[in-house]
């Protein structure tokens, strides 16, 4: 009998404009001890199986056809109070953020013990004995101790460790692990990988993983299944799907994923989602708007350089200065950027290299140390009128595009604010249609002009962003991890286009990223940041063949796997 | 957090100063103190002397400063009309706003916290809806008409409750309760529901919305699947987490209830400050007037002092953060 069998799951989401269908008829199966992964890009339905199988549906979506057994036991047709006896006895649950998972005003004894009473009732000293050794099993160190804190005093990755751990309290039969380590550093995922690996094995659950990382696929799962649009388009065991896939979707997402082993000139696309529709105007920069008035100061030699840079931000706060404490975000920093190259920073969160882009663009003033952007030492202008002629050269793109674009003003306001404020344009007539153009540029085409921001995906805001950045004419990019929220597919088309303009226009970029892979796509020399230092810069394909920090060897070594991916009969495609 | 307070407390010195300035300078500004004090048939040579008596020729930083250190020990001269000591006047009516206030807050904590959250879980429900809009009434209707019609209803109509004072009250030492005596609690009825009637709604609205908020979130969803009861969920996890915006709302609602109390005051003809104030207003009778404006600045720094430190008791993001 299988542990988890799912069978024929249809899944819809009632609404005005009549019924979506989340996931059709979807049949999945988890032995005991085994790792099942789901793999998709958003709106998959992936993570609707998760919830459908503990009773969470959000409203108004319901459970529209199949079956879902637990240990040959029905449970999908349970009363509230049944389905809820299972949650959390039988079936745990893994989300995706470990930084919101935890309730902030309880302390982790409080929340581990609550949970245990409730399904093992095992009186109040047995209880915290338990807590305490679950805290154990999942790596926590000095439990006795840490179970007294609270979720705040702990990391992302620690925090993550106490949600499997309350994920284990009356050791469930079938854990749903919903993107378990996304929100984690590559070195904290592969421990936190490791570790569910082992419980798994160790205590014979079967686990279901959702994720849209194919790294995570690769390291973990003994089998998988792939969904696309709500249906289940193929399933196999790991080894077979990663390495000899017959799907066309499945082919073309794993040639999406960046590879780390070569750099390509293009990144693949993924065809099968996107058909060719959006293909971006090209333009001839002699003439284009976008190619005029750029007649900036020549400089000689690096275009950006910095010099001993340093950050440091207030940790604690005191009556006197002198008392204050500091952290030191950015700790004495020099590189510099070439005309027309792509520099990458990499490094894990906290390394500051986001510090490091804000001090350049001015967002946050330096502690010490020098911004050159040519000649001029941008941290000694005062005026703010001078300070603006740099502003003007120098655009960011962040990171979160849904919170990155003022929601109340429509894409053309957007596109046009800088034209408007550095006066770039002669007439209204003339903002606007440079707005649209720079629209049909970035893929979006004219129409989303007369759009609000919310209207759009993840991507599509993120070309916004592009456009917006654009708009002033720019000839120095940032780029402060533009895709790490964006699906692999959409990805690929946004740093294609980055690449695209980035030739087209001799852009000078710094680009941002945690993801080596990427970095090694996108960037001609890299700098690899660790608490606020540079570890090593060099030419990216000398470092990732042969890199000289031990840092960046650990750094490397982490990487996910990808090995076992097919890649043969893609690259034709893609390159 | 030491620190924290030590800065909190110099902030209320400059609040309180500023008062005090603004306070002083109704002195100098709105009419002629003399003027109001004496008779019509005062000589000029007789005023004058009072003028000097009462340092009124001084400069004025030397008149301000005499002000603000009498205020700092609670004398604010005497009544122009009464001729006795202001704070003498004010300790008298003080218990009847307080405790009007108290029992106001209670009420609207009582009923504005459950039904903000019941309106929270039963979002679609028939009965969340009819409170809801019910609620709009209670934010709209002003405070005037809704203790008018209340007494005409109560008192007037069906004859239950009185619609004047405050009955019969008790004396415990300088302080007088209508707690005690059934004719003080039947006075309390009508005058602290029309006070507290906004309160409740805008309380039970901030609760609701907060909990709506909450329930969203992921710690909310992964304490339903590790499968605690809604119970717990609601009550243990979501509604602590509301507390912190609505703990800074009730302070300086709080406040509110005791600075704006006039209205009600007046319309019920409750004995308490506030009904003071606005007779002190009538008669040009400043040192009243100048002494109630410094003590609600004193109850809004005060109140807003143990809002903050709540915080650090609710949130223990707030405290020093020790661990890694």
């Amino acid at each position: 009998m299988d542990l988890l069998n799912i069978n024929g799951l249809e899944i819809e989401f009632p609404s005005r404009h009549g019924t979506v269908k989340a996931v059709k008829g979807v049949s999945l199966t988890v032995q005991p001890g085994e790792v099942l992964g789901v793999v998709g890009e958003s709106g998959a339905g992936k993570s609707t199986i998760g919830n459908a199988v503990i009773g969470l549906l959000e409203a108004p979506g319901r459970v529209s056809g199949g079956e879902i057994f637990l240990n040959g036991e029905q449970i999908n047709n349970l009363s509230d109070e049944g389905i809820r006896k299972i949650r959390g006895r039988r079936i745990g649950m893994i989300f995706q953020d470990p930084l919101t998972s935890l309730d902030p005003l309880q302390t982790i004894e409080q929340q581990l013990v609550e949970t245990i009473e409730l399904h093992l009732k095992l009186g109040a000293a047995k209880s915290f004995e338990r807590a305490v050794d679950l805290l154990r099993q999942v790596g926590i160190p000095d439990p006795e101790n840490r179970i007294k804190h609270y979720p705040h005093q702990f990391s992302g990755g620690m925090r993550q460790r106490v949600v499997i751990a309350l994920a284990l309290c009356a050791e469930p039969e079938v854990i749903i692990a919903d993107e378990p380590t996304t929100a984690l550093d590559v070195s904290i995922q592969a421990q936190i990988l490791e570790l569910m690996r082992r419980l798994c094995k160790d205590k014979q659950v079967g686990m279901l993983i959702i994720t849209h990382d194919m790294g995570v696929i690769a390291e973990i799962t003994d089998r998988v299944a792939v969904m696309y649009r709500g249906d289940l388009v193929e399933e196999g065991t790991t080894a077979k799907i990663l390495g000899d896939p017959d799907h066309p979707y499945t082919k073309s997402l794993i040639s999406a994923v960046p590879r780390p082993d070569v750099r390509l000139h293009r990144f693949p696309m993924v065809d099968y989602i996107e058909k060719e529709e959006d293909r971006k105007k090209t333009m001839d920069i002699s003439t284009h708007w976008l190619g005029q008035a750029r007649d900036f100061d020549a400089v000689e030699g690096p275009l950006v350089s910095v010099e001993n840079l340093v950050m440091k931000f207030v940790a604690k706060e005191a009556l006197l200065k002198r008392n204050r404490k500091f952290f030191t975000a950015v700790d004495g920093i020099s590189f510099d950027i070439k005309q027309g190259e792509v520099f990458g920073l990499v490094g894990e969160s906290g390394s500051g290299k986001s510090t490091v882009a804000r001090m350049i663009c001015g967002l946050y003033t330096p502690a010490s140390g020098a911004v050159n952007f040519g000649d001029t030492d941008l941290t000694k202008i005062k005026s703010e009128k001078e300070m603006d002629y740099y502003r003007r050269q120098m655009q960011m793109i962040f990171q979160d595009p849904f919170s990155s674009l003022n929601g109340r003003m429509k894409v053309m306001d957007i596109v046009a604010e800088p034209i408007r404020f550095h006066k770039l344009a002669s007439s209204n007539a003339e903002v606007e249609s440079i707005v649209l153009d720079l629209l049909e540029h970035v893929g979006l085409g004219r129409q989303a002009a007369l759009r609000f921001p919310h209207e759009f995906s993840g991507g599509q805001r993120q070309r916004i962003s592009i456009a917006r950045a654009l708009a002033t004419r720019p000839r120095f990019l940032i780029c402060d991890e533009p895709t790490s929220a964006l699906d692999v597919s959409i990805q690929a088309q946004i740093l294609n286009l980055l690449k695209d303009l980035q030739e087209e226009l001799g852009l000078t970029m710094l680009f941002i990223s945690h993801d080596l892979p990427v970095i090694r796509q996108m960037c001609d020399r890299v700098g690899v940041m660790r608490a606020g230092k540079l570890e090593e810069v060099s030419e990216t394909e000398a470092l990732f063949t042969n890199p000289t920090a031990t840092y960046t060897q650990e750094l490397l070594a982490l990487m996910p796997r990808l090995d076992t991916l097919s890649h043969e009969g893609l690259e034709v495609e893609g390159a | 957090m030491v620190s924290f307070l030590f800065k909190r407390l110099l902030q209320s010195i400059v609040v309180m100063a500023t008062v005090a300035f603004i306070a002083f300078s109704m002195f100098k500004f709105v009419g002629d103190p003399i003027n109001n004090m004496v008779g019509q048939d005062t000589s000029q040579q007789e005023r004058d002397e009072l003028r000097e008596k009462l340092g009124l020729n001084d400069p004025f930083l030397v008149q301000f400063g005499r002000f603000s250190l009498n205020a700092a020990t609670g004398n604010f001269g005497y009544s122009y009309k009464f001729q006795v000591p202001v704070s003498e006047m004010i300790f008298e009516r003080m218990p009847a706003t307080l405790e009007l206030a108290f029992v106001s807050a209670i009420i609207a904590l009582a009923f504005g916290i459950p039904l903000g959250v019941y309106t929270a879980l039963r979002r679609e429900g028939f009965i969340s809806k009819m409170i809801m809009s019910l609620s709009l009434v209670g934010v709209s209707l002003p405070t005037f008409l809704i203790g008018i019609l209340l007494i005409l209803l109560f008192g007037v109509v069906l004859r239950w409750l009185p619609t004047f004072g405050r009955g019969e009250v008790v004396e415990i030492g300088a302080w007088t309760t209508g707690f005690l005596t059934t004719s003080g609690l039947k006075s309390l009825i009508l005058p602290s529901i029309t006070l507290a009637l906004f309160q409740l709604t805008l309380i039970m609205r901030l609760v609701r919305s907060e909990m709506l908020e909450v329930l969203r979130t992921d710690f909310v969803k992964f304490a339903r699947a590790r499968g605690l009861p809604n119970r717990s969920v609601h009550f243990k996890h979501a509604l602590k987490n509301t507390l912190v915006p609505v703990i800074t709302i009730t302070g300086l609602q709080l406040g509110s209830l005791i600075a704006f109390a006039i209205i009600t005051e007046s319309v019920f003809q409750w004995p308490g400050m506030g009904l003071m104030f606005v007779q002190a207003i009538a008669d040009v009778d400043i040192p009243i007037m100048a002494a109630y404006l410094m003590l609600i600045a004193f109850f809004f720094v005060i109140i807003n002092m143990i809002v903050d430190i709540l915080y650090y008791a609710v949130d223990p993001r707030l405290r020093a953060s020790d661990g890694s």
